[in-house]
This record gives C-alpha cells, sequence and structure tokens, in this order.
C-alpha cells in the first residue's frame, strides 16, 4: 500500500515560506510528477515527504499514519536521487543490499532480493563492480535497484534523468514507467521537464513559487489549464498569449493559443503575420513570426513548409481550441 | 601544450628551489652527522664533513645513560593516542559543521582556529594547577588529554575541509536505507573520507610527537616523551654536542621514516579543498 496524504503541509526556511502550504492527495499506485520551473519547491515537497527536510507545520500522512515526525527510514519510502548518491566505496552488489544490511535481513534473503533486483534491471553482469566503472544508465539503474529492493510503499524520484543525455534519458523514461507498470507502486517523479511530466504522469502536479497551481491528469491540464502560468507551462512549444482587440472579441483580458492549434496559409486569415525564423524539423515546422499589432507569436505546422524570413503568413486559430483568461491570469472556460 | 615558462626560467626556479629545499633540510643532515662524530670532533672549528672518524659510541652511551625506548614508548602512546581520543571528538564535531551548519558555523570554526594563535605558556599556570591538584602531572593519561586538546583544532579543521567534499545525496541515501547516525557515519561517511582521516591522523601524529612545551612542562620521568629525553642532553654541566645530536637523531628518525613514507598523503591532505 502506499497513499500519500498532505495536510497544509508548510515549509519555512526563516522567515521565507518555501512551501507555504500544501494539500495533495496521491491514490496507492499512482504515478505522480511534480512540475515546475526551478526554485519552485518541487524538490523541497519531495525531500518533506521522504523526510530528509522537517516540515515546519501540517501532516504528513502515508496510509493513514502521521509519519511527519518519523526519521526518513521510518516511512517506508525509497528515493533515487538525482545525482545517484551511490556508495562509491561499495560494489554494485553492496549498494543494493545495503538498505536490506540496515534492516537486518539475513545473507540468504539479501542475496536473493539482490540477484532478482539485477535481474530486473540488467544488473547481473555488474554487480562485483563499483559505480566508478559504471556508464550513466547504470549508476542510475544501480540507484533504481537500491529503490526497490527495499519493497517501499512509493518511490521518490529526484530529477533522476537529468544527468543522462537526451537519448539515455528517452530510454530511461521507458523503463521506469515500464517499472511502475510491473510493481504496480506508488511512485513521485520531480522534474523540471515537461515532456518527461506529460509522458509519464498518471497525474501532474504544476507548482509555482511552493504553491500547488494545478493538480490533474496530463491532457487535462493541456486541453484545460487553470490559469495562465499552467497554460504556458504545459506544451511546447509555449502557448501564445495574446490581449487587445482580438481577447476583447472574446470578451476577455487575455487569450492563449497554442503554437499547434494555428492553421497556416499564404492567402488569408484572422491574423496577418511576418515569418522572423522558420525551424524546419523535416516532421514538422516551427515558425517565429511577427504578428501584425500583436507581436510575437510561434506556430507549429505539420510537415514541411516552404516558408523563410520575411515571407508574408495568415494564421487562423482553431475556435475551440482558444483559451480564454480574465485580468488575474485564471481560466475563464470557453465562450 | 605549449610551454610558457622559458627553460631559464625554469632551470633557474629549480636552482632557487633546490637551495631552499637544501637550506630546510642542512640542520637535520648536520644533527645526524655529528652524532657519528667524537666529542671532541663535534666542536672542532672548522667543523669536519666526512673526513672524521666515524663512531657509534654516542648511541651507545645515549643507550646506556637513558632508557631510550622507554621514551619512545611514551612518545608512541602519546601521540596516537591522543589522535584517537582527538578523532572520535573531530570526526562528529567536523560532521555537524559540514552536513548540518547554521548560521555561525563559520564563526565556531574561525574562534576554534584562534585558540591555536594564544601562545600556551599563557595558560600554563592554570593548566598546571589543575594536574597537580587532580593527579594528572606525569601521567600519560593526563598528557592525552592536553595534547588532544590542543589539537582538536586543526583536526576539526582537517577533517571539515574534507566532509565538506563529500556529497550530502549520499549521506541521505543512507538515511532513506534506514542507516542510524552512527552507521551512517561508519559505514559511508568514512570510508570515503579515509585519505582525508589519514592524513589527519598523520598530521596530528607528528605534531603530538614533536610537541615540547607541555610535554616538557607537565612530565618528570613516568610519561615523559622523547622530546624530554633530548632535553636532559642539554644539561648545566656542559653541553655534549654528539650526544644530543645521537639523542636527537633516535627521537626524531621514526617521525621523519613515516613522514617520508607518506608525504604524498599528507601533502594532499594539507591542499586538499584548495584545488578541486
Amino acid at each position: 500500500m502506499g497513499a500519500i496524504r498532505l495536510e497544509k503541509v508548510k515549509k519555512s526556511f526563516g522567515t521565507l515560506d518555501v512551501i507555504p502550504g500544501v494539500d495533495l492527495d496521491i491514490n496507492d499506485g499512482e504515478f505522480v510528477v511534480f512540475v515546475g520551473p526551478s526554485g519552485c519547491g518541487k524538490s523541497t515537497l519531495l525531500r518533506l515527504i521522504a523526510g530528509l527536510e522537517d516540515v515546519t507545520d501540517g501532516k504528513i500522512l502515508i496510509d493513514g499514519t502521521d509519519v511527519a515526525n518519523e526519521a526518513p527510514a521510518k516511512r517506508g519510502l525509497s528515493m533515487v536521487f538525482q545525482s545517484y548518491a551511490l556508495y562509491p566505496h561499495m560494489t554494485v552488489y553492496n549498494n543494493i543490499a545495503f538498505g536490506l544490511k540496515m534492516a537486518g535481513e539475513s545473507k540468504d534473503v539479501i542475496d536473493q532480493k539482490v540477484q532478482s533486483a539485477a535481474k530486473i534491471l540488467n544488473l547481473t553482469d555488474y554487480l562485483e563492480r563499483r559505480p566508478g566503472a559504471l556508464s550513466g544508465g547504470q549508476r542510475q539503474r544501480v540507484a533504481i535497484g537500491r529503490a526497490i529492493v527495499r519493497n517501499p510503499a512509493a518511490f521518490l524520484f529526484d530529477e533522476p534523468l537529468s544527468n543522462l543525455d537526451a537519448a539515455l534519458r528517452v530510454n530511461m523514461r521507458l523503463e521506469i514507467t515500464g517499472l511502475h507498470q510491473e510493481l504496480k507502486t506508488t511512485m513521485i517523479y520531480v522534474t523540471h521537464d515537461q515532456v518527461e511530466a506529460m509522458t509519464m504522469a498518471d497525474k501532474i502536479v504544476v507548482l509555482q513559487a511552493g504553491r500547488v497551481e494545478q493538480v490533474g491528469k496530463p491532457m487535462d491540464l493541456y486541453n484545460n489549464p487553470a490559469n495562465k502560468f499552467v497554460a504556458g507551462f504545459i506544451g511546447s512549444p509555449k502557448m501564445n498569449f495574446l490581449g487587445g482587440e482580438l481577447a476583447a472579441k472574446h470578451n476577455c483580458h487575455e487569450i492563449g493559443i497554442r503554437p499547434e492549434h494555428l492553421t497556416v496559409s499564404t492567402e488569408s486569415g484572422v491574423i496577418a503575420a511576418t515569418v522572423k525564423i522558420a525551424e524546419h524539423l523535416g516532421a514538422e515546422t516551427y515558425l517565429h513570426v511577427e504578428a501584425d499589432g500583436l507581436g510575437p507569436m510561434t506556430v507549429r505546422a505539420t510537415g514541411e513548409m516552404p516558408l523563410g524570413e520575411h515571407d508574408k503568413i495568415f494564421l487562423t486559430p482553431e475556435q475551440d481550441r482558444i483559451h480564454r483568461f480574465d485580468a488575474h491570469g485564471l481560466a475563464l472556460g470557453p465562450s | 601544450m605549449e610551454n610558457k615558462q622559458s627553460p631559464l626560467g625554469y632551470i633557474s626556479f629549480s636552482i632557487f628551489a633546490w637551495i631552499v629545499g637544501l637550506l630546510i633540510f642542512f640542520p637535520i643532515f648536520w644533527m645526524v652527522l655529528t652524532s657519528f662524530k667524537t666529542e671532541l670532533e663535534a666542536v672542532s672549528i672548522p667543523p669536519s664533513f666526512i673526513s672524521f672518524d666515524w663512531t657509534l659510541e654516542n648511541y651507545a652511551e645515549v643507550q646506556e645513560r637513558s632508557n631510550y625506548f622507554k621514551f619512545a614508548m611514551n612518545s608512541i602512546i602519546l601521540a596516537v593516542g591522543s589522535t584517537l581520543v582527538g578523532l572520535v571528538f573531530a570526526v562528529t564535531c567536523a560532521w555537524a559543521m559540514a552536513f548540518n551548519p547554521t548560521k555561525r558555523t563559520k564563526d565556531a570554526l574561525l574562534w576554534m582556529l584562534s585558540t591555536k594563535m594564544m601562545p600556551p605558556v599563557g595558560v600554563l599556570v592554570p593548566i598546571y594547577l589543575v594536574f597537580r591538584d587532580w593527579g594528572l602531572l606525569d601521567t600519560r593519561f593526563g598528557l592525552i588529554m592536553v595534547l588532544f586538546l590542543i589539537n582538536l583544532p586543526i583536526m576539526v579543521w582537517m577533517l571539515y575541509t574534507y566532509f565538506k567534499e563529500i556529497p550530502t545525496d549520499i549521506l541521505e541515501a543512507a538515511r532513506m536505507d534506514g542507516a542510524t547516525l552512527p552507521k551512517e557515519i561508519i559505514f559511508v561517511l568514512l570510508p570515503m573520507a579515509v585519505p582525508g582521516i589519514a592524513s589527519t591522523m598523520l598530521l596530528n601524529v607528528i605534531l603530538a610527537w614533536n610537541e615540547a612545551f607541555w610535554t616538557l612542562n607537565l612530565t618528570t620521568s613516568d610519561a615523559a616523551p622523547l622530546t624530554a629525553f633530548i632535553a636532559s642532553y642539554s644539561s648545566p654541566e656542559g653541553l655534549f654536542w654528539a650526544k644530543l645530536s645521537a639523542a636527537s637523531t633516535l627521537a626524531v628518525a621514526p617521525i621523519l621514516v613515516i613522514g617520508w613514507f607518506s608525504q604524498k598523503q599528507l601533502v594532499r591532505g594539507l591542499t586538499f579543498g584548495a584545488v578541486k
């Protein structure tokens, strides 16, 4: 079991409130991603759950028991660190076995658990090596192995892929998702990469300045962002925000249109624009344009587009994909 | 890679370094040389370099007159004992300062170091009185305590700079793995800091071995280490250069040998953290 509930969890460093008070429900077996810009408090929140930081106020309930004042090890959670945090002086085997040894397990039990974790993670051939002799991906797998053997109520991942190169990151992303499907254990995953958040999560928690901006399924956040911050943070390239007359026409302060929800034409359309930079990726084309009277916009068009600098184009937003926001940046719902 | 230094500059720097090195080494060399001379040759002017009658009689006489091994054993017990006691306190202290710092940690460190700047003679009387009243005079235990306390700031500083280089993540991982604080320190922190701890211990052994002020003032015979052994040869009846040299050579030889074999470790320890 691994249901986690945060009640008014607060963290202050001196007079600075890093987390002013967070309420959150994480169901057993869920894959939850905390996402937000650097310094938004997502790692701090994870460390509060882990017990590596003390809460200033509030409750952390794991399966109904308040663990806010318990030592990290007593919470039954495992953590995978960004830096892997392997014990450099121990072999892979001993790295994975360390937690079991601390728990006082017998040699046979330790061996059996380490071997089975090594099998799942393809580490069987490397058990006698030291972490220094492993590649980045292998080190990350050892860190995960160390987490698995303890059979935790939940896994905590603190930006585990940010030290890996791009290709490896995609692989490890799939491996972690696969692991979740296999183990069906609760996982809390912290990242600043919204692609990781969108692809891995059952539920995304968007944080800004220590506050939860929105909680929801990836596609809910994409389709119905609660405010401008979430709208701008989820989706790449970023949503275009337009004010002025166009917004007034929709009875709101500002409208938001995602780059992929704009149709490009060279003949006619709602917004006239001039291409500044065209990025040709093959499968799609990113156009960075200057819209007449509206400022810079980004367009994501499918396929190849024979367009370049100074070309005049017209853009038409898909009507049912327009997001409306009030003066405070809150979403208003469809007009 | 292009060598920015001109050959001439390189050579002159090398010569300069050799001169400095030889100047530092010369007194030790002269001491060893003198210890093999007769008392007469030791004071002869001009001094003879190699062409004298090499003799071992000073060493034989020194051993005969006073029991070298008793003093040496005291030196070993004091140096090793104060280092081990110091290590227990310094490791825990440096752990707290490196991994749980507060706003005042740096101040505390500086304050600790500032106690080293005070001349020891300033506290001689109070410490002497405490030793006298508690019956600690001329005891190994008392001296171990004094040596451990005077070197503690240096041990804490060295270990602190070492521990600072160890990623906190790894200790936190150990905590998540269920290690209690003592286990976290023993199984994770210390094995990673072995080079730092080795050089800290080494330096402390050398400092304690060579410490002469307290060992001379607080001992008479039972707990007297090699420093007292040397001092006993500069007696009021007149100086015996050759015997004094033989005694000094015997006293510094062990630590010189240890220092020679571990110089790499020692240099690394002293410059650790200076260059990342």
